[in-house]
């Protein structure tokens, strides 16, 4: 019994030890300096909040906005990354309040499908090149046909009639 | 009185409604049993429609002057303090006027349409009255039975006050004593012109797409229909342009957030079609010269058409909400059903006439005009494709969500959650593509149709190339790091120096000719004997000098807040303001305004005075942030008040952009205004003057 008791206080000593050295650096470090306005905005510009629908969070003139930008100063003056920051607010209000939806699930397309629209476009202009691209010995069969022949032909036609 | 003018309003209304139904009918029926006197009363009740919905507009404008607050869109747009003209343009200030607006402008451009001399279409007329009768008595129908500007208050047996055309039993007429007003949004100069702009970029490309599906019907897919609608295409695009633009002045303007384009999905919405319509105005200029691209240039104006009727449907349903929408409202089925109907009519036709538009010219050369205007059509088209998926992803990714409610397995992927797409996505989504863009804006003029080498085109291009290397040489010896703004700046005069190449070359064959003038006067004759050419130089010009302020404004832009005490400054670069003075007080127009003095600064030396301001409109209850700007062509100060210490106002917070280059976005789109008018100016139409000289020059050789 002797020994178990000792063996728990050696463990707590050994606990508050290392409890101590670890915290010893973050008690040696300089208290996080308050984040300036320009700080707070450059977060809050990419953020929006639910109600005010397409106003970026930084210029949002309503109360609630001004919450939100006071929270995050809050939050940057605990110590918070940017992250840390957006996480928080994604977990009480949803994806939405974030400029770019978040690389999750089916957000994936929307990082994906421009590339694979330029691709096919570029695929669509090749194919073209390649089908319409003839030597250049069948240029003269070309220029045999006239500009605007449906044009000229019409208007042969009518000076036709009239002589 | 009130009772008159709305009788009068509302009954030319649904007689405009009549007359339209009765008038597609006709155009169908006197087409299909060849009664040409049946095809002629459609055209007249066309004719009739606009004289009909101008009687209707000029009701309710009086009734919005004459303060009829018992009339449910007159209380809900304007108030006795506002001024005559703003009591005015709340006619298109809310969904029921500004859809009766909308139908006006559409019975001015079908009437304009149906005024030229048919003689050498008569095929297309039934088939032109039809699309556009068809597509006025939709937005008709909307204006009537879902949007009606006629309905009036009534108090309801329950007490309940409602809006209703006709009084239901029991209820009695309620006049408000005063009015809601006008959002304070759309008070400013640019909210006034721009919304009319839009709809007139809209209600115009209604012609090239009535045109398109009549060549398609008739079976005359040659490029006739391209022809007779060239000018109206091109005024079209001017006016959605200028509607972009206006409405890129007013964000700038009023919205305070110190830039003109959010990529708010109004915004896109009013862009997609801007964004087919583009490469339509160029690929129609290959069917005229090649003969080639039938196909395509078909879908194109069938896109367009249609973009516009689902930016109308996107912004006016509720679909999707933005700082410029309006508000929910039923109309979105009856626009979806256009929608669809449309795709269907004009989707089954061009299938019907695939084959006869075909074309045997082939493309020769890769680095031919033809095949660079391909190239441009596709970026275009890459950029549109990008946007709309931007658009709709929300709804996407929310919809979807019912999948992950299924199958539990995939929730995490299909989880519903709505998201924001901002502009940090389209910017680095579109980027790459604007500025393939404007590389080909300077490339494209100086190839040859039909045949190019590379060589040939190297010779053409090496000059202004050279010259334009001036730019990025001097900025990297001036000590600018960010590599893509020296890439941008580049292209951007790339593109200026082969303009003036081009106007320069020109102007010095023509005076050098035997019987030429001199150069500058050779250089107006140029531009007055070719106007569609150089009018779309003059309109590439225009753009690459609004992608000079876009560029510096996206690259460059600073910004920053603090809050500061009287006599006080706070610094943005080379600029520094100082708080002088803030004055709070009523006005007689129901506003509070809190207006601010500070002084600008540059390196010291003093500019300008400034009053940014913060109005609030007692009667919507809605802040303004009305900015003070110091412009000037090297850049903009701007300057938000954001806060104040009530009542001593010895402090106030100000929010500070520095907005490099910013004014060539709007001196630019001034120079695009001016070549597309060059460019579209009305003449007599050509063909008959000159075809029998070339026919016969024809015949004799």
């Amino acid at each position: 019994m002797k020994r178990t008791n000792a063996g728990i206080l050696l463990a707590l000593v050994v606990v508050v030890l290392l409890g101590a050295v670890s915290t010893t650096p973050a008690l040696a470090q300089d208290p996080v300096p308050t984040p300036s306005v320009d700080e707070i905005n450059a977060i809050a510009k990419r953020m929006y909040c639910p109600v005010c629908e397409n106003i970026p969070l930084d210029v949002c003139a309503t109360e609630a906005c001004e919450q939100w930008r006071a929270m995050i100063g809050e939050k940057l003056a605990l110590g918070w990354t940017e992250d840390e920051i957006f996480d928080y607010f994604v977990l009480l209000y949803g994806d939405r309040v974030l400029s770019e939806p978040p690389r999750t699930g089916i957000n994936w397309l929307i990082y994906i499908l421009p590339t694979i629209f330029v691709l096919i476009g570029i695929f669509v202009i090749v194919r073209g090149f390649l089908l319409w691209n003839k030597p250049l010995e069948s240029l003269a069969v070309d220029r045999a046909e006239p500009v605007e022949s449906d044009y000229i032909s019409q208007m042969e036609e009518e000076l036709k009639k009239r002589n | 009185m009130v009772s008159t003018l709305v009788s009068l309003g509302l009954g030319a209304l649904v007689l405009s409604f009549i007359v339209a139904l009765y008038g597609a009918a006709a155009a169908v029926y006197g087409e299909v049993k060849k009664k040409s006197h049946w095809v002629e009363s459609a055209r007249n009740s066309m004719l009739l429609t606009f004289p009909l919905l101008t009687i209707s507009i000029s009701m309710l404008i009086v009734l919005l002057l004459n303060n009829n607050f018992e009339v449910a869109y007159v209380s809900s747009v304007t108030s006795t303090s506002m001024p005559a003209y703003l009591k005015i343009t709340a006619l298109w200030g809310g969904q029921p006027g500004s859809l009766l607006f909308w139908s006006w402008l559409m019975s001015i451009f079908a009437s304009v349409m149906t005024l030229r001399d048919w003689s050498r279409d008569r095929e297309f007329l039934p088939w032109v009255i039809l699309v556009a009768l068809v597509t006025l008595a939709v937005f008709l129908l909307l204006v009537i039975f879902f949007e009606n500007p006629f309905a009036r208050l009534w108090v309801m047996p329950s007490g309940l006050v409602e809006d209703h055309v006709f009084g239901p039993a029991g209820a009695v007429l309620y006049t408000p004593t005063n009015g809601g007003g006008l959002n304070p949004l759309l008070r400013h100069p640019g909210m006034i012109i721009h919304p009319p702009m839009q709809y007139l970029g809209f209600v115009s490309f209604l012609v090239p797409y009535a045109y398109a599906i009549a060549a398609l019907v008739t079976g005359r897919t040659d490029a006739r229909w391209i022809t007779i609608s060239r000018k109206w295409t091109l005024w079209a695009w001017l006016f959605l342009s200028l509607g972009l633009v206006l409405g890129m002045r007013w964000a700038y303007d009023v919205l305070g957030w110190g830039g003109y384009w959010g990529w708010d999905p109004s915004e896109n919405a009013a862009l997609l079609p801007w964004l087919a319509a583009t490469p339509f105005l160029h690929s129609v200029m290959i069917q005229e010269k090649r003969g080639m691209f039938k196909r395509w240039n078909m879908i194109l104006v069938i896109l367009t058409y249609n973009l516009m009727i689902f930016g109308t449907f996107m912004i006016r349903s509720g679909l999707l909400s933005s700082v410029h929408a309006f508000a929910q409202s039923a109309i979105g089925p009856i626009l979806f059903a256009l929608i669809a109907a449309n795709l269907v009519v004009s989707v089954s036709l061009l299938s019907k006439r695939w084959k006869s538009l075909d074309t045997p010219t082939r493309m020769v050369s890769w680095l031919s005009r033809e095949g660079f205007f391909l190239l441009n059509n596709l970026v275009f088209v890459a950029i549109l494709v990008i946007v709309l998926l931007g658009v709709l992803f929300p709804l996407i990714t929310e919809s979807t969500g019912a999948i992950g409610d299924a199958f539990p397995s995939v929730a995490d992927i299909f989880s519903g959650q709505k998201v924001t797409v901002g502009p940090d996505w389209y910017e680095r989504a579109t980027g790459p593509l604007w500025a393939a863009l404007i590389f080909l804006m300077g490339v494209c003029p100086l190839s040859a149709w039909r045949v190019s080498t590379a060589k040939s085109l190297g010779r053409n291009i090496w000059k202004p190339t050279a010259v334009s290397f001036v730019i990025p040489i001097w900025l990297v010896i001036t000590g600018m790091e960010n590599v893509w703004a020296v890439m941008a700046f580049w292209m951007v005069a790339l593109v200026i120096s082969v303009t003036i190449y081009e106007f320069y070359k020109g102007a010095l064959a023509r005076s050098r000719k035997p019987n030429g003038k001199n150069f500058v006067v050779e250089l107006g004759n140029l531009i007055v004997r070719n106007r569609r050419r150089y009018g779309g130089y003059m309109i590439h010009f225009g753009i690459v000098l609004m992608a000079l302020g876009v560029v510096g404004i996206e690259m460059f832009q600073t910004e920053t807040q603090a809050t500061i005490s009287v006599g006080e400054e706070m610094e943005l670069g080379d600029y520094s303001v100082r708080y002088d003075n803030l004055a709070v007080f009523d006005t007689d127009d129901n506003r509070n305004v809190a207006r601010a003095e500070v002084s600008v600064f540059k390196e010291g030396e003093f500019l300008e005075e400034l009053n940014p301001r913060r109005d609030y409109y007692y009667e919507s209850r809605q802040p303004v942030t009305i900015p003070g700007v110091r412009s000037s062509m090297e850049d903009d100060l701007y300057v938000l008040l954001v806060d104040w210490e009530e009542i001593s106002v010895t402090s106030a917070t100000f929010k500070l952009y520095h907005n490099p280059l910013v004014s060539w976005l709007w001196t630019g789109s001034i120079v695009l205004i001016v070549g597309t008018a060059v460019a579209a100016w009305p003449e007599k139409e050509k063909e008959l003057a000159v075809a029998p000289a070339r026919a016969a020059q024809k015949l004799s050789s």
